[in-house]
């Protein structure tokens, strides 16, 4: 009897040192200044619960799909309560998504859906309207006329959505004209190369669109070498943060950004902690997580970019 | 009379397949042409071309060196670091440029010894080198940016001396350098005698461990130089992005100038067109607007018919 209360009592011990909820964090390794701002914040996230004794995470980042889809096994073998993953692409990513699902493992899918409905929370950022707001912003502010340059990321899905969304908004402008579509492979050094090609074509150029903040650093420098870094609209996105940081100082060239936080991953983070704790979203009627989440695009102008400038991240 | 002009042609048949290009894009957008679009793609290339010029010294020496990309953004943050370390004159920029190089000069000799004496495969010990690089400077920046806060170091590579970017005189000044050393000097023989036949290079006394260990010093050295002016003229360097894929580019630029992949052939002549010849490649697909899926294929193209045209003309004669 004494022996048997002996190991109750050591089991008890055991699992009240043992975390109660253990959350595998999967997200691709940083290849871009975005990508490193992911990986910030989702530590940053993890930080947060250091001195919460109920969950535990495991934080792995991969550089392939077939490496993540191990470190997604290897998670689901070390007995996770909740998954949050950034897949690196859709196809390969969703079984094992599915997989985790069926298995009881709550599944929250960030940004890059997979190609399934089994998962617990989708949640990612708007990039219809990430385009379409930098689209309408150009165009109003050239009053509805003149030429404009688009240095586009990686041409992928996700990139097309965005430009598609710039056209769409700039149509409705008919004496807004795009000169140049080019990629900039989201590199400052290959959008400083493009735009000193561009430069050097087009003697008018009034506006500038890249679709990410990365990507303007290199115009910006382009500009400033060939004299021409006056008398033109410049927009990035993404609010990295010594764009923002202009804006703040009102930078006379870049004046507005919008978001597409990487920060969205802390956000899963928090939901997945909140939906094993059992609790409900503030201003809900209803007790779950909400299952689909469209982050808005926020705009970033002088007055507000102090809120949105986070001098500690890496992006 | 008829041979020395076949030899002729093939020799320089580099020359005018890049003449053809430009005259081509030129034909096709006439902004191509103007002075500053031509100093631009000198300018652009410079980065890429310096390295090539580095990799060529291995390529002909039987070697390879896939690490150069990853080791751009290593150099190039630690000169940004150190940039910002040090007080904002000009003479701490020496200080940077003479630190950056010793760094370099390290990393090639620990690089030709696993290679010589470690009697690793050059493409497994530079891959090595590659990922370990690329990891360290992504650990270091934890992923992100390294930006310059010196004036004196970030205006450097965005200097003009005598109406010529700074970037583009170091890659003709470098490039005429080597070529001398290449193929004047003693050294420069012994390099393609060990690429070519390595027994006959040890029976006649050519220190061949020597020779190749300083090729890889060499290739570092390049690269040093080429990270200096990238990361001052951007003001800095990107620990994911600066550099991903620029082996492959330095590689190319070397083959597509007459490089041979096997060693024991090549020149430092044919490698400044074969980079300039990519240069014009990136820089018309944007002057002509090529459609943004399609650029790819375009380059491939373009590299394929510029190689195929010099071995016509080589097996014809």
């Amino acid at each position: 009897m004494r022996r048997f209360l002996v190991i109750l009592l050591m089991v008890l011990l055991l699992t009240a040192f043992a975390a109660k909820f253990k959350i595998g964090v999967a997200i691709p390794a940083a290849d871009h200044g975005w990508t490193a701002g992911m990986v910030w914040w989702a530590q940053y996230a993890i930080k947060q619960y250091q001195s919460d004794p109920d969950v535990e995470f495991y934080l792995v980042t991969a550089r392939e799909p077939s490496e993540q889809i191990a470190q997604v096994q290897a998670l689901l073998t070390r007995g996770i309560n909740a998954l949050v993953i950034n897949p690196y692409e859709s196809a390969p990513l969703t079984p094992i998504c599915v997989q985790a699902f069926r298995q009881g493992v709550f599944t929250v899918i960030v940004d890059r859906g997979i190609l399934s409905e089994e998962y617990n929370v989708y949640i990612a950022g708007d990039n219809y309207m990430y385009g379409y707001l930098a689209g309408k912003y150009i165009a109003e502010k050239l009053k509805g006329k003149g030429n404009v340059v688009i240095i586009r990321g990686i041409p992928s899905t996700i990139d097309d959505e965005r430009v598609k969304a710039f056209k769409d908004a700039i149509a409705q402008y008919p004496g807004i004209k795009v000169i140049a579509e080019q990629p900039g492979y989201w590199s400052r050094e290959k959008a400083f190369e493009v735009m000193q090609t561009l430069l050097a074509k087009f003697p008018q150029i009034d506006a500038v669109w890249t679709g990410d903040d990365d990507m303007l650093h290199g115009v910006l420098i382009a500009l400033k070498q060939a004299g021409r870094d006056k008398n033109i609209v410049l927009v990035g996105g993404a609010c990295e943060k010594n764009i923002v940081k202009m804006i703040m100082d009102g930078h006379p060239l870049v004046e507005v950004d919008f978001t597409y936080p990487p920060s969205m991953i802390a956000t899963a983070i928090n939901l997945a902690v909140m939906a094993l704790k059992g609790q409900s979203l503030n201003g809900f009627y209803q007790k779950g997580i909400p299952r689909k989440i469209i982050l808005s695009t926020e705009t970033v102008t002088r007055q507000n970019a102090k809120d949105y400038y986070f001098p500690d991240s890496v992006f | 009379m008829l041979i020395n002009v076949k030899t002729f042609i093939s020799k320089y048949m580099i020359v005018l397949v890049l003449i053809g290009l430009v005259t081509l894009s030129g034909i096709i957008s006439p902004a191509f042409l103007k002075p500053r679009n031509i100093l631009n793609i000198f300018w652009q290339t410079s980065y890429m071309g310096i390295i090539a010029i580095g990799i060529t010294f291995v390529m002909i020496a039987g070697g390879i060196d896939l690490s150069v990309g990853s080791q751009l953004a290593l150099l190039g943050a630690f000169a940004v670091v150190i940039s910002n370390k040090l007080s904002d004159q000009l003479h701490s920029t020496f200080v940077v440029i003479s630190l950056t190089y010793i760094i370099a000069a390290l990393l090639g000799l620990s690089m030709g010894f696993l290679i010589t004496k470690g009697r690793i495969p050059a493409f497994i010990a530079t891959l090595g080198g590659m990922a370990i690089y690329r990891s360290l400077v992504l650990h270091f920046a934890n992923g992100g940016v390294y930006v310059s806060f010196s004036r004196s170091f970030s205006g450097l590579g965005m200097k003009f001396i005598v109406g010529l970017p700074l970037p583009m005189l170091i890659f003709v000044i470098y490039a005429i350098i080597m070529h001398v050393m290449l193929e004047k000097t003693k050294f420069g023989r012994y390099v393609f005698a060990v690429g070519a036949n390595e027994l006959a290079a040890i029976y006649s006394a050519v220190n061949i461990n020597f020779v190749r260990i300083t090729t890889y010093v060499i290739s570092s050295i390049s690269v040093a130089t080429s990270a200096v002016l990238l990361s001052s003229m951007m003001g800095s360097v990107s620990s994911s992005s600066t550099g991903v894929g620029f082996e492959l580019d330095a590689i190319a630029a070397a083959v597509i100038g007459g490089t041979s992949l096997s060693g024991g052939k090549g020149s430092i002549f044919g490698t400044f067109f074969g980079a300039l010849i990519l240069g014009v490649i990136n820089n018309m697909l944007v002057m002509l607007n090529v459609a943004v899926y399609l650029q790819s294929l375009v380059k491939g193209l373009i590299i394929i018919i510029a190689v195929l045209l010099q071995n016509i003309n080589v097996s014809k004669s």
